[in-house]
């Protein structure tokens, strides 16, 4: 027995500080230092899950004292750890963002508790091992979305905010569907035991048909193909909240169907990941199509969040161990650089009052580092060696063609040639050419913005460059992807 | 029984699907809170109807009705009530500021 109570303290420790700060809602001093200290705790916490992970496999914690599969288990496995690694530095960067940048009125109308909430959420997804329990911590980092979105109570954001929630709501329907159709048919929530019992009885044709509704649930959450809402929600809210927005919900998503067909539903490939593999490739068309479309800056960068989600399955549909390490190491980077470019994004547009790229023009000599950071930014989403983004292309396109998916490899080529066309229209429109902005006529200043967007980019190149330290472990996540018995017996006994 | 319960399943997302498709923000609240409820009735129905006594009141009862089922329903109603209360102010709050309820002139870039 590997119990760890490690595994709640990324989840207790925002719920908690959030619901403290709930009381001082006008101490607005207080409310940074505590959320920064909180969101800080969790990187810390996350690292140090990451070294016993690699030190003596995968950690689990039995909540309550009830044993598995009675009770409901958190499960820490190497991937789950990087993801909250990842996490906690983005939303760190994120937090730094909105520190001088979310206003007076949001900050006293709980944003930070909101913000916390948030990332509850998102870490209880990644640790739970427990289906109904996973779709509890969906719901509160979706509350915790569906207020954020709507701070600041804007016509648009009202618009966008409820198609989302709508979508959202009757996402979250099917998900309790498939929930009920998996407890009727297997008797059991526990993902470890679902597993076993699917794995006993077999794979049959209802099951795989549960599974595809899970697939449906899980790929609306997470932008596959049924991205409808995603460019209109997330170019509406303040900058800060659409990068964590881009760098995580979708993630959240992609966990889930990483978890749910590589633990449970993996007996059927030829059906299950054939569909998913359809659904990437019809993704990465139609997200590059928008990206290539579009002149306008959020919705560049927006259909660029959805391209890379169909790019992250690629990995996840070959079931190789490079495919699968591919997909981890490049979802970890599509999480850093997601926050970067939005970031960057909401930077220009606040600097220059507009998101049409026909207004804007010649950025760099007024602004080189923001500039220069977006072409880093830019060529690692493309991937380019040594940056981030190469290592995740290269393994898993080697592993679609390893398992004979030429087909999905070349769509995922084709995808960087539209991700690249579209930042690199963004970045010539946006920082060269004329110069038709002054120094006095920017619309905001530029205080304080600078810090996190550097940090995000150190930690990019820091991913890039320093791929070797990292491989150990997204080469063990990916072991852990495959084999499932690992994780079984982690809980079981 | 769970045939019949079935059924009622189905036509209550009959219902609340035709209510979601309709324009007004109203109707669409309820269809979506009617779809949870069939959801709700889904997982009831999941676990077995009664099968026998209530569970932890004592050992000598030959069966059991499952209560996992009734745990979930009980949380999945309180995230719903919260979310359609959530959802009941902001479809307040945008017929305030839009003036209509009628999601078919929320579309494109109007309104900003």
């Amino acid at each position: 027995m590997r119990m760890n109570n490690w595994l709640i303290a990324p989840v207790i420790i925002p719920l908690l500080t959030g619901m403290l700060l709930i009381i001082f809602q006008k101490n607005i001093k207080l409310q940074r230092t505590l959320s920064f200290l909180a969101l800080l705790a969790v990187g810390v916490i996350s690292v140090l899950l990451m070294v016993q992970i690699k030190g003596s496999g995968i950690q689990t914690l039995q909540l309550g004292g009830w044993e598995a599969p009675y009770g409901i288990s958190f499960v820490g496995d190497m991937f789950s750890a990087l993801l909250l690694l990842a996490t906690s530095i983005v939303s760190v960067c994120c937090l730094i963002y909105a520190f001088p940048s979310i206003g007076r009125k949001q900050e006293k109308l709980y944003f930070y508790p909101l913000y916390l909430f948030l990332i509850t959420g998102v870490n209880g997804s990644f640790l739970t091992g427990d289906l109904f329990n996973l779709y509890v911590f969906f719901e509160v980092f979706l509350v915790a979305s569906y207020v954020l979105i709507t701070l600041g109570g804007t016509r648009r954001q009202l618009r966008e905010s409820l198609k989302y929630i709508f979508t959202n709501v009757i996402a979250s329907a099917f998900f309790l569907m498939g929930v009920a159709y998996l407890y009727s048919i297997t008797g059991t929530l526990n993902l470890a035991d679902l597993s076993l019992r699917v794995a006993e009885a077999g794979q049959d044709g209802l099951i795989t048909t549960v599974a595809l509704l899970f697939l449906i649930v899980f790929a609306l959450k997470a932008g596959l193909l049924l991205f409808f809402w995603l460019p209109g929600s997330y170019s509406v809210p303040p900058t800060a909240i659409a990068a964590i927005f881009a760098a995580l919900l979708t993630k959240v998503g992609i966990y889930a169907i990483f978890r749910m067909f590589t633990l449970i539903f993996y007996h059927e490939p030829q059906i299950t990941h054939l569909w998913i593999g359809l659904l990437a490739a019809a993704t990465m068309i139609l997200g590059g199509l928008g990206a290539v479309g579009f002149g306008d800056i959020q919705k560049i960068l927006t259909y660029n969040v959805v391209i890379s989600v169909g790019f992250i399955m690629l990995g996840l549909v070959s079931s190789t161990p490079e495919g699968l390490a591919g997909s981890i190491y490049y979802l970890l980077h599509d999480i850093l650089i997601k926050a970067l470019i939005f970031l960057i994004g909401g930077t220009v547009i606040h600097l220059t009052g507009t998101s049409r790229l026909k207004d804007i023009s010649g950025l760099i000599r007024l602004r080189p580092a923001l500039g220069w950071m977006f072409l880093i930014a830019a060529l690692s989403m493309v991937g380019i060696p040594p940056l981030s983004g190469f290592l995740g292309k290269v393994f898993t396109i080697q592993g679609t063609f390893e398992a004979g998916d030429y087909g999905f490899g070349a769509i995922g080529l084709v995808a960087s040639l539209f991700i690249l066309f579209s930042m690199i229209k963004l970045f010539m429109n946006v920082f060269w050419g004329e110069t038709v902005l002054c120094e006095d006529e920017e619309k905001g200043s530029m205080k304080g913005l600078l810090l996190p967007i550097a940090l995000l980019t150190f930690a990019s190149l820091a991913l890039g460059i320093g791929a070797e330290g990292i491989a150990p472990y997204v080469a063990q996540a990916a072991e852990e992807l495959l084999d499932p018995n690992l994780y079984i017996q982690a809980v079981m006994d | 029984m769970e045939t019949l319960i079935v059924i009622l399943v189905g036509i209550l997302v009959s219902i609340g699907t035709y209510l979601i498709l309709s324009k007004q923000l109203l109707r669409i609240v309820l269809g979506a809170s009617i779809v949870s409820h069939a959801v709700n009735l889904l997982i009831m129905t999941s676990g077995g109807l009664k099968k026998g006594s209530a569970p932890l009141l004592g050992e000598k009862m030959a069966g059991f009705t499952d209560a996992i089922p009734q745990a979930l329903i009980l949380t999945a109603i309180v995230i719903n009530f919260a979310v359609t209360a959530l959802v009941l102010v902001l479809c307040y709050r945008a017929y305030q500021n839009f003036g209509t309820d009628d999601m078919e002139q929320l579309r494109g870039n109007e309104n900003e």
